[in-house]
């Protein structure tokens, strides 16, 4: 017999309508990673320009490190490593993951190159040049996985794609201020500790829009796996906030860790709704019968 | 957005007509023809002998592995005299859509999904990487990764392209023995299901409806469309399918909002003393 779901409408023996998508852990990472990379290479940019070398090279550091890791993590995840390249086969504007692959090949070319002028204290001026190739690109790399989860059928991803890309945003500020807070010079990083905290505030605030507005479909944010990864992320990213904000010394790296800590968190949280929306038909058909009036 | 126009009927300039399936369910006998056909011509892989007592249905779902798959639905009816306790089969081959916007096409970022001359959606088996995008973009749940035998790229059905280029018929319509797919002019299909709908209707069969054949719906109409005798969510299809793409700009404004937010943030972070 055919099941009868809780919406009242039917579905064929409960089996979900949609595939999940396939990507694992590595993508929930890059998430977090790429929006890390993009924001510190802006703040590296914006120290820069401000003149302030200790907290422009420490931010131009961590983005280095994170923009590198980020095509490792994604070429792990594809079904066929060995045909990476074929993500710069052609340019699509009506795919973000095209998008998102030019971008982060771009922004890793420039913040990789600019990171060795600065490390190496040679060609200040193409160093500075690619500071700000990477700074301007940054905003861009760290927003573009807002439409890379929203281009999709699944229905906590798509529903949100007004709230998503500033999601990320403020969770990449909250990052890249908190990481320049952790491994900084102490005597420097004040902007980056006003970053951290109002990225957190604002993820904090961000998160709890998309999920409010979201109705029904905010259930699967507070449900399963991705409940349990939010339930942590929030008072970590909030603890974070409040000790960054209030702390003196040693405290406020500890807080730095707890926003780093909590915007990861909170990103594996968003991947794991998008799933878990993916596998229940309810979602899929309480929105297409909504629709249909 | 992918390029057929609205009314589906022609794709190139040339002189080509879009071809298609039409998948009369109220004639399909549930014999699984089509999925064997498929999988002999397209030499599918086997993916496991299950049994999952969901009626005579041991495949389940489209996926990289089963490109065409028959739905077994049993309901309970009421009989002709009276009692409840009556049942009648409900059966439907499923397939790809090959949508006129298709989601699975626009967000595909290495071109490995293309639109043929015939208006179907194929996959390139030598440019796919196995990103897996197209999956989650499908509204139906079509396309999946092929995870045996250390594959990892995306497979789904072609609308049995080879055979098409060569003015044959696809394998499950060739070997369907009730003409339940039927194969040919999208155009000409379309005109052969309003008279079948409404012979149905007068035979008595209110419920029999037309899935996918409206060229206004959410992804401009299919190129593989169905005939069904109850709502679309019984045979485990989406009531109401939208290409994801359809939004597309409504993203990418969200995005470059958010991005110049983030630009902002990080400028009036500078304000301020530097400790």
């Amino acid at each position: 017999m055919t099941s009868t779901e809780r919406t009242g409408h039917e579905s064929y023996y409960g089996r979900p309508i949609l595939k999940q998508p396939v990507w694992k852990s590595e993508v929930g990472w890059y998430l977090f990673t790429g929006g890390l990379a993009g924001a510190s290479a802006s703040l590296s940019l914006a120290a820069r320009m401000a003149g302030n070398r200790s907290l422009a090279r420490t931010s131009s550091l961590v983005a280095a490190a994170a923009v590198n890791v980020s095509p490792l993590l994604l070429v792990k995840d594809l079904g066929r490593p060995e045909r990476f390249l074929n993500m710069l086969r052609v340019f699509k504007p009506t795919s973000p993951m095209s998008v998102g692959s030019w971008l982060l090949a771009a922004t890793g070319t420039a913040q990789s190159a600019a990171t060795t002028c600065e490390l190496l204290d040679v060609l200040p001026r193409v160093g500075g040049g690619a500071q700000a190739c990477a700074g301007l690109l940054g905003p861009a790399l760290a927003t573009y996985t807002g439409a890379l989860l929203s281009d999709t059928a699944v229905p906590a991803w798509h529903e949100a794609r007004r709230e998503l890309p500033a999601v990320f945003a403020a969770s990449s500020c909250a990052s890249a201020g908190a990481a320049a807070t952790l491994v900084g010079d102490v005597r420097a990083t004040g902007p980056a500790r006003r970053l951290a905290v109002l990225g957190a505030a604002a993820e904090l605030v961000a998160t709890g829009i998309m999920e409010r507005r979201l109705g029904v479909l905010g259930e699967p944010y507070r449900q399963g796996r991705a409940g349990r990864y939010a339930r942590v992320a929030k008072p970590a990213t909030a603890a974070g906030l409040a000790v960054t904000a209030l702390g003196r010394g040693r405290l406020r790296r500890a807080g730095a860790a707890l926003i780093l800590g909590g915007a990861v968190l909170q990103r594996f949280a968003i991947f794991e709704a998008g799933k878990a929306s993916a596998r229940d038909p309810r979602y899929t058909l309480a929105l297409q019968r909504q629709h249909a009036g | 957005m992918s390029n057929p126009r609205a009314d589906g009927v022609e794709t190139y300039r040339g002189e080509q007509q879009r071809m298609g399936f039409f998948t009369d369910t109220s004639v399909c006998i549930g014999c699984k023809a089509c999925e064997v056909a498929c999988k002999e011509w397209n030499a599918v892989p086997e993916d496991g002998l299950v049994f999952t007592a969901q009626s005579y249905d041991n495949t389940g779902e489209l996926g990289a592995n089963t490109w065409r798959h028959v739905a077994f639905v049993e309901q309970q009816v009421e009989a002709h005299d009276g009692t409840t306790d009556a049942m009648r089969w409900l059966m439907s081959s499923d397939v790809c859509k090959h949508c006129t916007h298709a989601a699975c096409l626009d967000v595909c970022p290495t071109g490995a999904l293309f639109r043929t001359e015939f208006g179907t959606v194929v996959v390139q088996e030598d440019v796919c990487n196995g990103c897996g995008y197209c999956i989650p973009a499908c509204p139906f749940g079509v396309l999946d990764r092929r995870e045996i035998e250390d594959d990892g790229r995306v497979w789904k059905c072609t609308l049995c392209y080879d055979r098409v280029g060569d003015g044959m018929t696809p394998a499950c319509a060739k070997a369907c023995p009730t003409e339940s797919i039927q194969f040919g002019p999208l155009d000409e299909l379309r005109e052969r299901a309003d008279d079948r709908v409404a012979e149905l209707r007068d035979a008595g069969e209110q419920d029999a409806r037309l899935y996918g054949a409206d060229p206004s719906d959410g992804v401009g109409g299919f190129g593989a469309f169905f005939l069904l005798l109850d709502e679309p969510e019984v045979y485990g299809l989406p009531p109401d399918p939208v290409v994801t793409t359809r939004d597309l700009p409504e993203m990418w404004r969200a995005v470059g909002a958010a991005a110049l937010g983030l630009a902002g943030a990080v400028a009036l972070s500078m304000l301020g003393r530097r400790r």
